[in-house]
């Protein structure tokens, strides 16, 4: 099976200049910064770098567990899914994700997690972001 | 497009805010300089100090590289029409906490900032930030207070513009301003400290598919063509070799020629990355990244072992005005002044302009003894031109007075106007190129080089362009009109060979508003609205004229010449006056 994931593999190239979170909007067909499922901001100003947030893909995720409705799954292929019509909008797997990865849509009282589509590292200029794939031996 | 439409003005004297809809005003002006300019004519009457008014554009967190936002104000430092420009991202948080502009009215009753939000403007108590000698503890707080890390946008004057110099900035992101023409001391003022911007929301538009073909054609021309290769490599400073080799560096106050090549070497763009450059940022929205850090790592002057280490934004204007301006050919020099110009919150290009001018008129003998510790500064004292920008600051004395009005005040007083390089009161960008640049700097409606492309044309030495005053005319005001709907769109400059009129206008239609089929006409409406409001502000034709040393001081590019520009900027009158649009399109 082959998994993808999304790694920031160059933090120390970032230039602040937030084209993944514009590039992570325009999946819904919007502009702007409509709850991007990425964040970069800067590491306590904007001499000291940037920090970028993005779910990681973690082996077991603590987000999945703590959803008590099951609306998280993590797929085959890499990611997490939220299926919508079970989420009650708790919030638990926000607190569960200590990198601050699960982002929060407030008119739909849901979370907004990455699915791993790679359109942030297509539009990151300085090769900050890569969408890496794996070979997992058919698992 | 409805959020672009609605403008919250902000009255600090009555601590209340309003939001109005105001569709028309997108409609007929665009947004940015086109906006902020109309926002000014219809709110100058209500704040003796004058309203603050920033706008953002239509392409606004839709399209890269439109991420600048537009400041219009009354200029202290010239008494009339003030605009000025700034990256970061304060564009994109205006636009993504709802607004199209921002109007600011009245007076604070005591230091305040301002934040604002999707749900209006708050306005917090700043008197423990007034007074900081720098600028960004002010701005560590505020962030700390206001939260909204990755989606806000911190503006903020530093002591400078407390103490309300002429010429003092507001800085935003630490490494980007709205530099030029005082927007600082308007915010002192206003006893405004600061404005905290944020939000984050979507826009919809017209066409979502073709909205993201079109973007990702945009984004390669930006990312793989040549187009912006000088400003992602090098950042700006790359114009400092070509610029020296052309005798278009402007040195010591244009009592030289030029630098020696070891001196331009110094101060050239490829000598301080190699030296100095730390880390590069970008404003929001744009993959080129032109802000260049240097780490400058300085010794404690009281301890062995103990070392300061700071981080220095490095662009052309800035090394011409604190550096080949004043005879700084070291780049570590360079960077300690603009570090405390920097800290202060003053204009560079004001201040190298006002040190120069000061050297040199402190060695004519003009200058009263308080306005130096010992003897009058030579070129490229450093020690001496810190003191001095301290002085500028914070000294109570009449001279240093005169000094916070700016280089034609300073002249007025003292005497040597003739070298006292200002342009309509402004002190001069860093392009001796030809009297191209020269005038473009006084028909700029913002007094700016980067208005209109003077010094291009002076460049290209098109000889029908300078066979007469009426040919440089149209050519400066086709360029000018042009660049009034870059501003509205508040596009950067940097990106102008991209966006074309045919590009501009098929971006505008996927994102689905309008723009008028003759862009061209419409930069020139929008150029003579904003010079009808100057003349309103008082603005007289009859004022302007080159300082005598641009005459004096050979450029290799065609030389500047009383006579020719005289006829030049009357010749630009009469063409502004009753000149059809069609005739700018031949």
């Amino acid at each position: 099976m082959m998994k993808i994931k999304l790694s920031v593999q160059n933090p120390q190239l970032c230039v602040g200049c937030q084209l993944c979170m514009y590039a992570c909007s325009r999946r819904s067909g919007s502009g702007g910064l409509g709850q991007p499922a990425i964040s970069v901001r800067s590491s306590g100003g904007m001499s000291k770098g940037f920090t970028i947030i993005v779910c990681r893909c973690c082996e077991a995720p603590p987000c999945v567990e703590a959803c008590p409705a099951g609306a998280l799954v993590q797929v085959k292929t890499g990611g997490i899914r939220l299926q919508k019509d079970k989420c009650t909008g708790c919030g638990l797997c926000r607190d569960a994700c200590i990198i601050g990865a699960v982002f929060w849509d407030p008119v739909a009282c849901q979370p907004d997690i990455c699915v791993q589509c790679g359109q942030c590292a297509l539009f990151c200029p300085h090769d900050v972001l890569a969408l890496t794939k794996s070979d997992e031996g058919g698992t | 497009m409805k959020s672009l439409h609605r403008v919250l003005i902000v009255d600090l004297s009555a601590q209340s805010f309003i939001v109005e809809e105001r569709p028309d005003l997108f409609s007929d002006f665009i947004g940015g300089s086109g906006v902020s300019s109309a926002l000014l004519r219809e709110y100058r009457g209500r704040s003796p100090e004058g309203p603050i008014v920033f706008a953002v554009g239509p392409f606004t967190a839709l399209y890269p590289m439109a991420s600048k936002t537009v400041a219009s104000f009354l200029s202290p430092l010239t008494g009339n029409y003030g605009e000025s420009h700034a990256g970061g991202r304060s564009a994109v948080s205006l636009r993504m906490a709802g607004y199209g502009a921002l109007v600011v009215l009245g007076q604070a009753p005591f230091p305040q900032y301002l934040v604002v939000d999707e749900e209006g403007a708050r306005f917090k108590d700043a008197r423990s930030l007034w007074g900081m000698k720098n600028c960004s503890t002010p701005a560590r707080i505020m962030r700390e207070q206001e939260g909204g890390a990755g989606l806000r946008s911190i503006l903020r004057i530093g002591p400078a513009g407390e103490k309300k110099v002429s010429y003092a900035s507001v800085t935003t992101e630490t490494y980007r301003h709205f530099g030029r023409m005082g927007l600082g001391a308007v915010f002192g003022m206003k006893m405004l400290k600061g404005i905290v911007l944020k939000g984050n929301r979507g826009i919809r538009v017209s066409d979502p598919a073709r909205y993201k073909t079109l973007y990702q054609e945009l984004y390669k021309e930006m990312t793989e063509s040549d187009i912006m290769k000088k400003y992602h490599d090098l950042g700006t400073p790359a114009n400092i070799l070509p610029l020296h080799e052309m005798g278009a560096l402007p040195v010591c106050n244009l009592t030289r020629k030029s630098l020696t090549g070891p001196e331009a070497d110094s101060l050239s763009g490829e000598k301080l990355a190699a030296r100095f450059l730390s880390r590069r940022l970008a404003c929001a929205h744009c993959p080129v990244a032109c802000i260049h850090l240097a780490a400058l790592r300085l010794e404690a002057p009281s301890e062995p072992y103990f070392y300061q280490t700071s981080y220095v934004s490095y662009d052309y204007e800035l090394l011409y005005a604190l550096g080949s301006m004043i005879g700084v050919t070291e780049a570590r020099d360079v960077l300690r002044l603009i570090d405390r110009v920097e800290q202060y919150g003053m204009d560079a290009m004001s201040t190298g302009v006002i040190l120069a001018w000061i050297t040199e008129a402190g060695a004519k003998g003009l200058l009263p003894p308080e306005a130096f510790v010992k003897n009058p500064p030579s070129w490229g004292q450093t020690e001496a031109y810190l003191d001095l920008i301290d002085k500028i600051c914070f000294a109570p004395s009449p001279f240093f007075e005169t000094a916070r009005k700016g280089c034609a005040a300073l002249a007025e007083v003292y005497g040597g106007k003739d070298f006292a390089l200002v342009f309509g009161k402004n002190e001069m960008p860093g392009y001796h190129t030809g009297i191209g640049a020269h005038l473009g700097f006084l028909l700029g409606i913002r007094h700016s080089h980067l208005d209109n492309a003077g010094y291009a044309l002076d460049q290209k030495m098109d000889k029908e362009v300078f066979s007469s005053p009426d040919h440089l005319a149209l050519a400066l005001i086709k360029e000018e009109a042009f660049r009034h709907i870059l501003s509205s769109l508040v596009i950067c400059f940097f990106a102008r060979n991209i966006y074309s009129p045919s590009v501009i206008s098929e971006l505008s239609r996927a994102a689905g508003f309008s723009l008028p089929e003759s862009l061209l006409e419409k930069g020139l409406e929008l150029y003579r609205a904003k010079l009808s409001l100057k003349e309103e502000l008082g603005f007289r034709w009859e004022d302007l004229s080159l300082p005598r040393r641009v005459c004096e001081t050979q450029t290799t590019g065609p030389q500047p010449d009383q006579a020719f520009a005289r006829e030049t900027l009357r010749a630009a009158r009469r063409l502004l006056q009753d000149t059809p649009a069609t005739l700018f399109e031949e």
